[in-house]
């Protein structure tokens, strides 16, 4: 296991460089000049200009910067933005907010999912399997856009129920947002949940456990649920990281201070080493969510060994 | 299915008459017999394509599922290429006097902040979405269908090269990724948008076609292909590529919808369409600033936006359960 643990992480680094390199190529290619924007109106002396260019190293070559750059990375060091504040101190400040903004989707889509996938796995092709499979299919075609405003206008404005805006209410400002970031996953969640459990109630250890006599709560709640939880309980790990870089919309939508929002501002400013950081920071938790996937498989399911 | 296991069978009796005849053996059996086996095989290989393909349409059509999304997909087809057979209005007529007034008789969806036909904006906001959509998932397809079947067919280090760049590309989140390429240019046109969701948007069709051509590869018809003398590049067009067609064709339909949002979502963050052009993207991200007052501003593009998604995510799940044959 632990072989098989650092042979995923070499192989990530070569990932993560190729993401970066990508994303700082990218930057390096806007237009205009980040130095200028950056004085407004009262042009800078060329003196502080070319002070400031050495200091952000904007003459090299990319390669050279981009050398340069990784130099620090290996180091901890993710640079400093034009105003000059250490990367690392946005990221550390915007991604509580990110994190919760998760974590409540993760909570909402994993209770929500799972409840209508039990229910429409235990009676296959019933009622209720079809409202689920109805309403799991226009959850998943509603674009984020229309959810976002639907939910925010409806339950926020009209119902007042919750805060529309920003995170000053505390653990209720996350709730919308948490919804309508949960949505698609939730579907598939409970599509996941449904086909899993149809599976395992299938199998012989259900019917030996409806043979001893065991009341139907007990089959399907000790017995066929808990078999089937495997795959989405990894699906709902490997989403967690899916859902903390998936949150630039929602995060604009709801006006919430995360990382979305931080590198939206940063590609729009020009903010390269923001943009680079925050960009490999995703990837990073996209790979890592990944990685803790394949293992959590391990752990949860005997039969599965990786050498 | 039959026809590989009686061809194994045919050379089995080859080799027990001829242990020497060897690999050729399959293609003795075939030139040999002259022209009438040619005929069988033609028209049996004929066949089995109608068959599935046949089959496939016979479950389609019973489908309510397919007939929704192909109904709708077709009108707003129509619609994107010819807006004028839905409205005679001009959407870009507008009349500041009559900003954001409530629908009506006279103007189905009423008026938006210009004060222009909110019923012909709408209409014509089909292009923008179902163009984008289309041209990204094709943009998609051409990239992850050539690098699947290189690296499927090719292995090795092209292989391993390939995966690489695939995880990289995975890593990138698509809005992010989308912005950081729109943000490179001033002004932004279908083209360009579709270009920078489709440079994102092949990873799912390369991982496909790539784990169906690696399958394929050492099976016997595409043995049998390589003895009469083809080569690569026949092998995998006409052999190894229609056959791994199937999952990537459900994957593209139901991505169409996917990306259509993903459309939308840029033009409201401001970076993918720009106005005047005239997109429900566009529309929904100014309707934000009148949702208090003017809700139908959200509605209509909403709704049709809505369902535009839903069709495509309806034809590609129909499609899915059509060519699973697990599910008949």
């Amino acid at each position: 296991m632990a072989r098989y643990i650092a042979r995923r992480l070499l192989l990530a680094i070569p990932v993560l460089l190729g993401a970066s390199f990508i994303v700082f190529a990218l930057v390096y290619a806007l237009p205009g000049d980040p130095i200028r924007a950056l004085s407004g109106d009262r042009p800078l002396s060329p003196a502080v200009q070319a002070e400031l260019r050495d200091r952000y190293n904007l003459d090299d070559p990319l390669v050279v910067q981009y050398g340069k750059y990784v130099g620090n990375l290996v180091q901890g060091d993710l640079g400093i933005d034009f105003r000059g504040r250490p990367v690392s101190d946005t990221i550390g400040q915007r991604l509580p907010v990110t994190t919760k903004l998760a974590a409540t989707a993760l909570v909402i889509e994993a209770v929500a999912g799972l409840a209508a996938g039990v229910l429409a796995g235990i009676r296959r092709n019933g009622y209720l399997d079809n409202l689920v499979l109805v309403s799991t299919t226009m959850l998943v075609a509603i674009p984020v856009l229309v959810i976002g405003f639907t939910v925010q206008y409806y339950v926020g404005v009209r119902l007042g129920w919750f805060p529309i805006s920003g995170i000053t209410a505390g653990w209720q400002s996350y709730v919308l947002p948490g919804f309508v970031l949960a949505a698609g996953s939730l579907a598939y969640v409970a599509r996941l949940m449904r086909t899993s459990l149809v599976e395992s109630m299938r199998n012989d250890y259900v019917r030996t456990a409806r043979a001893k006599g065991l009341p139907e709560r007990t089959v399907i709640g000790k017995h066929a649920v808990r078999n089937s939880l495997i795959p989405v309980v990894t699906f709902l790990g490997a989403d967690f990281g899916t859902l903390m870089s998936g949150a630039i919309i929602t995060e604009g939508i709801f006006n919430l201070p995360g990382l979305g929002g931080a590198v939206f501002t940063a590609v729009r400013q020009q903010e390269g080493a923001l943009v680079v950081g925050i960009t490999t920071f995703f990837v990073f938790v996209y790979i890592f969510f990944n990685l803790l996937v394949d293992v959590l498989y391990a752990a949860l399911d005997p039969r599965i060994r990786y050498e | 299915m039959s026809s590989p296991t009686s061809g194994r069978g045919a050379e089995r009796d080859d080799q027990d008459a001829a242990p020497q005849a060897g690999a050729s053996s399959s293609t003795g059996v075939s030139t040999g017999s002259g022209s009438g086996a040619a005929v069988v095989a033609a028209s049996g290989g004929a066949v089995d394509q109608a068959g599935l393909w046949g089959d496939v349409w016979r479950q389609l059509r019973r489908s309510p599922q397919f007939l929704f999304g192909a109904t709708v997909v077709a009108v707003f087809v129509v619609m994107a290429a010819v807006p004028q057979l839905f409205t005679r209005t001009d959407p870009r007529a507008c009349n500041l006097a009559r900003s954001r007034q409530q629908p009506s008789s006279e103007a189905w969806f009423g008026y938006d902040v210009q004060g222009c036909d909110y019923y012909a904006n709408v209409i014509y906001g089909a292009r923008a979405s179902i163009s984008i959509g289309l041209l990204v998932v094709l943009g998609g397809l051409l990239i992850g269908l050539t690098l699947g079947a290189v690296a499927g067919y090719r292995g090795g280090w092209i292989d391993i090269l390939i995966a690489r760049v695939t995880d990289v590309f995975f890593g990138l989140p698509l809005i992010l990724g989308a912005i950081l390429v729109l943000q490179a240019f001033t002004s932004r046109g279908i083209l360009l948008v579709s270009f920078a969701l489709a440079i994102l948007s092949w990873m799912v069709p390369m991982r496909l076609v790539r784990s169906s051509v690696v399958a394929l590869r050492d099976s016997d018809y595409v043995l049998a292909a390589r003895a009469l003398g083809a080569n690569d590049r026949r092998i995998v067009l006409r052999h190894v590529l229609p056959n791994s067609l199937a999952p990537v064709l459900v994957y593209s339909t139901i991505s169409i919808g996917v990306v259509i949002s993903a459309e939308a979502a840029l033009s409201f963050l401001g970076i993918g369409l720009q106005l005047p052009a005239i997109s429900w993207g566009l529309m929904i991200g100014n309707a934000q600033n009148f949702l208090r007052t003017s809700p139908f501003l959200l509605w209509f593009p909403g709704a049709f936006l809505t369902l535009t998604v839903l069709a495509f995510i309806s034809l590609g799940d129909a499609l899915r359960d059509a060519l699973d044959p697990k599910l008949r």
